[in-house]
């Protein structure tokens, strides 16, 4: 169940992981070690097909759950890796920073394989003009394994369904 | 010195920078603090080795502050946050640049016209590792040299007449975090140096370097074993007693202290008469303080070192167990002014915290701590006999606990005031203080540490006081009374450094652009120009052919540039409602600009 979240992240990274052999590492990662937080929280989702409360979104197009300002446990560990990983440059809330582009304005252009590509493999846009580098995130596990859920957490931002600051939690934990 | 060269200095600081290059270290420095005290240059980061910020010079003054306009700018053709300020060496200007540090000397003999440029092939990876942008706080001059402490840690001394590297060494290693942001600073005949990555959980330490070769004099740890830290245990004293053995392994689980913090990316200050250098260290890390139990010594602590040996003489931790990222490394000012009625050596320091700490500078003895800023609510005070904040459990995260969002602890992690060097008149006896009016929630979590990676391990969000919406103040501060003189609100957190003249007017510049000039008794505002960009920099004077002159670096950025570009969070802001927080972007775009003002 877990493990179907990653997979096909997983399958990419693992062909991509050729050409990059410090990618390798990345998808062994993932496949020795899911997250537990993330491995719990799929499987009391399982347990109460019904609840609203911890269901798993099922849209592609809308990778979370968001009702009254509330969020599944998936968008808000999301929102917690975010912080962790992205906001020192991207700024609060995704809203972009002095040099960070607006991750909730990327996401209006960019497709999920997009956004993957670019947070795994990063960017680097040096010239005598710009200083920018997006650092390369297949090997830190914290992003790999937990990708999905900021890919939700920023795209729930992106569509406006999601306001700034900390979300509530559905299942009531705040 | 001997007559004769004293007559040398002197000639020298007549001829302005020629001369300069063949003297010897330890003449070198008797040569800097000479030309320290001439109000004509300014020839190191705060301007004096007190950290003062002061100049003497009297052309510009409250009366005439409103005939103040720019007169030459120079656009330094980098984008990113300019924090830091020129040097004024003879009648050279040194001007740096964030990443990539670019350095300019500039001929104020020719309006600015550039004598020579530096710029150092980096390695671009480091920019990522920079945790808050890719800032550089300046230059140092000493020896006919300029100290370039850049990005990767490389500190480089250049010719100040050519620009030609003299000589170079690496001071840490950026696959680990550690990078260099900070001013180094030229005592006698050394340039001691600290290092950045607090949030990557870089062992934080302050090296000195022999001026003459760039060989390593000293290392100083902030954290690990007494020989890594420099401490005597029977001689190096906390609060009049001797740290005794081990002072900072017990206040570490296990191995923590190679991985904790305690970075020094602040300013250095010295008092050449009781031979001491002065500096703050910086966070713990991580910011999760549940991973990390005991006081963690010595992040967040003044220390006092001998700048020949780097032996501690006595060291003050104001933030045991840090629980909300209030690193120790802003400036340590060495004023001798009243605190409760009586004569003091004191060194002041406006700590992140939100308490102004007043120390004796000798002894290390604390006498006095008080809030300023009235909406710092972590501690209801600091007692004087243990030294320590007596800590609120409400706002304490740790006592909350990990996956627990601690909410409306005042200061935010930025601080009441965060690097941005505050200013002190010895005409009023008072300190000119920007600051930030931020609060936020807090809420810590579980962290790895993996070199090079980020190992920060709490979720913060930031927002106005209560029922407040300025996010910012420039304050006057008296230390005899533990009081705000008076405050003028600002719409953003105020992140320049100030400059307070000899003839009472405070300069301080705005993160939405505006260099402004106040009164310093009261703070009215003089005059104010919006200048090409928010400023981070600090402001500084020179005289020239005769005029004074005010100068300062604007740039938007730094960790600024972060928190505030698309505007603070509103606390309640659950859903997109319309929230009380503003968006600098809306006011200010990217890009270093120079602006020298004068009266006319
Ligand atoms: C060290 C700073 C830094 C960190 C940390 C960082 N980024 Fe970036 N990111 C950048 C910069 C700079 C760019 C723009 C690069 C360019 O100019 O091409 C960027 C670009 C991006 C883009 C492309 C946006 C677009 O419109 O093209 C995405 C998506 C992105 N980042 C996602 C993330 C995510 C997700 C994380 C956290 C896992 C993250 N970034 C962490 C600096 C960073």
């Amino acid at each position: 169940m877990t493990f179907s979240i990653s997979a096909p992240i997983c399958a990419r990274i693992s062909a991509r992981a050729l050409l990059l052999p410090g990618l390798a590492l990345a998808a062994l990662l993932i496949a020795a070690n899911p997250h537990p937080a993330a491995a719990q929280a799929a499987s009391s989702s399982s347990q109460n097909q019904g609840a609203s409360q911890s269901a798993a979104p099922t849209d592609p197009e809308r990778p979370y759950i968001v009702k009254d300002g509330r969020v599944d446990f998936h968008t808000f560990n999301g929102y917690r890796r975010y912080g962790d990983n992205c906001l020192r440059c991207h700024g609060p809330d995704g809203a972009g920073s002095s040099y960070a582009p607006d991750l909730t304005d990327s996401l209006k252009h960019m497709t999920k394989e997009q956004f993957e590509e670019t947070v795994i493999n990063g960017r680097k846009n040096v010239t005598t003009a710009t200083e920018n580098v997006m650092p390369a995130f297949g090997t830190v596990p914290d992003v790999v394994e937990n990708l999905d859920d900021i890919y939700a957490y920023l795209k729930a931002r992106s569509d406006g369904v999601l306001g700034r600051g900390r979300p509530k939690r559905l299942d009531g934990e705040d | 010195m001997t007559t004769k060269n004293r007559l040398f200095a002197w000639a020298v600081l007549a001829a302005g920078l020629s001369g300069a290059v063949g003297l010897r270290p330890a003449v070198a420095n008797e040569e800097l603090e000479k030309m320290s005290q001439d109000p004509k240059q300014w020839v190191m980061p705060a301007g004096n080795y007190a950290n003062w910020r002061f100049t003497e010079l009297k052309q510009i003054t409250p009366e005439n502050a409103h005939r103040l306009h720019p007169v030459w700018t120079f656009s330094t053709g980098v984008l990113r946050g300019h924090e830091g300020g020129p040097l004024v060496v003879g009648d050279m200007m040194y001007v740096h640049t964030p990443f990539p540090n670019k350095v300019f000397a500039l001929d104020l003999n020719h309006d600015g016209r550039i004598v020579w440029a530096y710029e150092p092939k980096q390695d671009p990876n480091v920019i990522p590792v920079m945790c808050c942008d890719t800032v550089n706080r300046g230059v140092a001059y000493g020896d006919g040299k300029i100290f370039l402490h850049q990005a990767d840690t490389t500190l480089v001394a250049l010719d100040a007449k050519t620009g030609k590297v003299i000589w170079s060494v690496k001071d840490d290693d950026p696959a680990k975090g550690a990078t260099g942001t900070s001013a180094p600073l030229v005592v006698k005949d050394k340039v001691l140096v600290g290092v950045s990555g607090g949030e990557f959980g870089v062992q934080g330490h302050v090296t000195a370097y022999n001026i003459k070769d760039g060989s390593m004099a000293w290392r100083a740890y902030s954290e690990g074993p007494d020989d890594q830290l420099l401490f005597d245990p029977e001689k190096t004293t906390v609060m009049g007693k001797p740290v005794g053995k081990d002072s900072s392994l017990k206040t570490w689980e296990g191995d923590q202290w190679k991985i904790g913090g305690g970075t020094t990316w602040g300013w250095i200050s010295y008092d050449p008469k009781l031979n001491l250098v002065y500096y703050g260290s910086g966070n713990p890390s991580t910011w999760n303080p549940t991973q990390r139990p005991g006081d963690n010594k010595w992040s967040m602590t003044v220390f006092a070192r001998d700048p020949d040996t780097g032996v501690a003489k006595w060291v003050y931790q104001m933030t045991p167990h840090d629980e909300w990222d209030y690193d120790g490394i802003n400036e340590m000012i060495l004023a001798d002014v009243k605190v409760h009625g009586q004569q003091r050596h004191a060194l002041v320091h406006f700590d992140r915290n939100g308490f102004a700490y007043v120390l004796d500078r000798a002894t290390g003895e604390l006498l006095e701590a008080n809030k300023f800023d009235p909406a710092v609510n972590w501690a209801t005070k600091v007692d004087l006999t243990t030294g320590r904040p007596e800590v609120v459990p409400q706002y304490s995260t740790d006592h909350n606990g990990a996956d627990h969002n601690t909410k409306g602890i005042c200061p935010a992690a930025l601080g009441s005031k965060d690097e941005q060097p505050a200013a002190f008149s010895p005409v009023t006896g008072l300190f000119y203080v920007p600051t930030n009016h931020v609060c936020m929630d807090y809420e810590p979590y579980k962290v790895t540490y993996t070199a090079g990676q980020p190992y920060v391990g709490a979720t913060l969000s930031m927002y106005p006081p209560p029922g407040e919406n300025n996010l910012g103040n420039f304050i006057a501060y008296d230390v005899n009374e533990g009081k705000i003189v008076w405050s003028d609100p600002e719409p953003f957190s105020v992140w320049s450094g100030a400059l307070v003249t000899a003839t009472g007017v405070a300069f301080y510049g705005t993160l939405d652009g505006y260099l402004k000039a106040v009164d310093v008794k009261n703070g009215k505002l003089l005059y104010k120009f919006k200048t090409p960009s928010g400023i981070i920099g600090n402001v500084n004077a020179y005289e020239h052919n005769g005029k004074e002159y005010i100068a300062v670096l604007s740039g938007v950025g730094g960790w600024a540039g972060i928190g505030m570009a698309a505007g603070l969070t509103n606390d309640t802001d659950g859903l997109g409602a319309v929230g009380a927080y503003k968006s600098l972007s809306n006011y200010t775009q990217l890009g270093g600009v120079l602006t020298v003002f004068s009266v006319e």
